[in-house]
């Protein structure tokens, strides 16, 4: 069992289509690792030339945003969700 | 021909054509519209202007649309009031104040946005809106969406006032409340508009949806007589509005409407929850989140948004006008809201009395320059937060229904009183 990552949108043409897949990984960083070997291609959309999450790309753990708590280097266990949600005008 | 050209990425300047998509697939910038300012210039001139209805389309050569507009036909065009007691009070010159509290017809500024992105997404085929809402928003979808007979689902954080629930259940769309903040009702929207095929008038309708703040600061200029103000101070949530308003005057200004636009753009949010304000002080462009203050710490609701997506677009803004930013304290909301009611006869929402309050401080830390003219940012109505003010106003004096009574318990006690208040 690995953590569930919810793919938004723009980035369902690196999996296939897929909104919902499956990735290994103890921490965000190397879950987005995980996600590279199955979907090449899909790192440098998320991050950036030096290897940290773009601004524009939020990314929640269990629905918590991971930059309230250890950024990418955030913990990840079997069975979590990660959403990654791009921003969103607000009303 | 159409005189939008497409969308472009804001961030690194891809380009995409006009349709449902909200984020660069690249770098996930947001994506903003691309006019073909010449043949505008060709097209829009004052007089052309003026000659049309009272309405946010009188500039609908610069909204997104290719066809006729065909919703909010009586929306926007709201009144911009000379507060010249109010100027007074707070030691200006010439104090303006643009009141979206009595937009048609929620009475907020969503009443402009809304229009825009329901038009759009009925050019694009969609026969289902939705949006992840503070309240105004809601309740202008849910209005908006109701005479366009358009299916509409509209999500909402469990904890809002409930005049903002009515007002948005009495339109009867599929209301939603979620048991989370607004930050967690915008991430459940962006999941549900990947899966769906409805147009979320924030989320995928985002570029053309943003489009239509640009008209409140259209308005601005066109009614302060073709000019634009040397200050401007704008409530911040999301950060849609005030950076758009920037872009408005740089519009009218490309196509020579008006003269050069200097005006300094100020922001405003509540001190319980300040992540732009935060970053304008600290001098960076890195907004970082924030938890928003639980509820009861917090008067305001209608800016309670943590994580801002055009956060980095007011601090850009704010910093290249030569702006400022500042916080309001629960108190000084509820004062600003009683001053501006009390001096101007405006009753606006917590959003406004927290955009005054903080023009209130620029002025006196001298951040904002009295001598020239300033417009504040009303853009939502009072009706809709009660729960702000109501224990904080006094109560009627009850008495008999008896001319004697009257005399006892209300002229007695307020010969001084009402002399003051004829003031």
């Amino acid at each position: 069992m690995a953590a569930i990552v919810l793919i938004p949108t723009p980035l369902q043409r690196l999996t296939n289509g897929q909104g919902e897949v499956h990735a290994d990984g103890a921490t965000i960083a190397a879950v987005v690792n995980s996600l590279e070997v199955q979907f090449p291609g899909i790192k440098e959309r998320l991050c950036d030339a030096n290897g940290k999450l773009r601004r524009f790309a939020n990314v929640y753990l269990n629905g918590e945003d991971i930059r309230h708590t250890q950024g990418e280097e955030t913990a990840v266990k079997d069975g979590d969700e990660i959403s990654i949600v791009p921003a969103v005008a607000g009303g | 021909m159409s005189l939008v050209q497409g969308l472009k990425c804001k961030e690194c300047g891809r380009e995409y054509p006009k349709e449902a998509v909200y984020v660069c697939e690249w770098c996930f910038g947001p994506l903003e519209v691309v006019y073909d300012y010449q043949r505008i210039a060709g097209r829009i001139s004052r007089d052309v202007i003026m000659k049309r209805p009272q309405s946010l389309w009188r500039y609908r050569e610069l909204l997104p649309l290719d066809g006729d507009p065909t919703d909010g036909l009586q929306s926007g065009f709201t009144p911009l009031v000379r507060a010249d007691n109010l100027a007074r009070v707070l030691g200006v010159r010439e104090l303006w104040i643009k009141n979206d509290g009595v937009n048609f017809p929620t009475l907020s500024y969503k009443d402009r946005v809304v229009p825009v992105a329901l038009s759009k997404a009925k050019e694009l085929g969609f026969d289902t809106v939705g949006c992840a809402s503070t309240g105004n928003l809601a309740n202008s979808v849910s209005a908006h969406g109701a005479k366009a007979g358009l299916r509409r689902f509209i999500f909402i954080p469990y904890d809002l006032e409930v005049g903002k629930v009515v007002g948005s259940l009495i339109y009867q769309p599929n209301l939603v409340a979620v048991e989370g903040n607004y930050d967690d009702v915008n991430r459940l929207c962006s999941e549900i508009a990947s899966k769906y095929r409805w147009a979320f008038v924030n989320v995928n309708m985002r570029p053309y949806y943003t489009e239509g703040a640009k008209t409140y600061g259209f308005e601005v200029a066109e009614q302060l007589g073709w000019r634009t103000p040397t200050s401007l101070v704008c409530p911040v949530a999301g950060g849609t509005i005030l950076p758009k308003i920037r872009r408005a005057f740089q519009e009218f200004e490309q196509l020579e409407l008006i003269p050069e636009s200097r005006t300094r753009i100020f922001a405003a949010q509540a001190a319980t929850c300040a992540p732009v304000v935060q970053a304008i002080h600290k001098g960076t462009d890195a907004v970082l989140p924030v938890k928003p203050r639980p509820l009861s710490e917090s008067v305001d609701t209608s800016l309670r948004i943590g994580n801002p997506a055009d956060g980095l677009y007011v601090v850009q803004a704010v910093q290249e006008t030569g702006g400022w930013a500042e916080v309001a304290t629960n108190e000084e909301i509820v004062s600003a809201i009683r001053l501006l009611a009390a001096t101007e006869g405006i009753w606006t929402e917590t959003a406004g009395g927290t955009t005054l309050a903080v023009t209130k401080k620029l002025i006196e830390s001298g951040k904002l320059d009295p001598d020239g003219s300033t417009v504040v940012c009303i853009t939502g109505n009072g009706l809709k937060t009660l729960e702000a003010v109501r224990d904080r106003i006094g109560s009627a004096t009850t008495i008999a229904p008896t001319l004697r009574s009257f005399e006892e318990r209300v002229l007695a006690h307020h010969l001084v009183p009402a002399a003051t208040a004829a003031r």
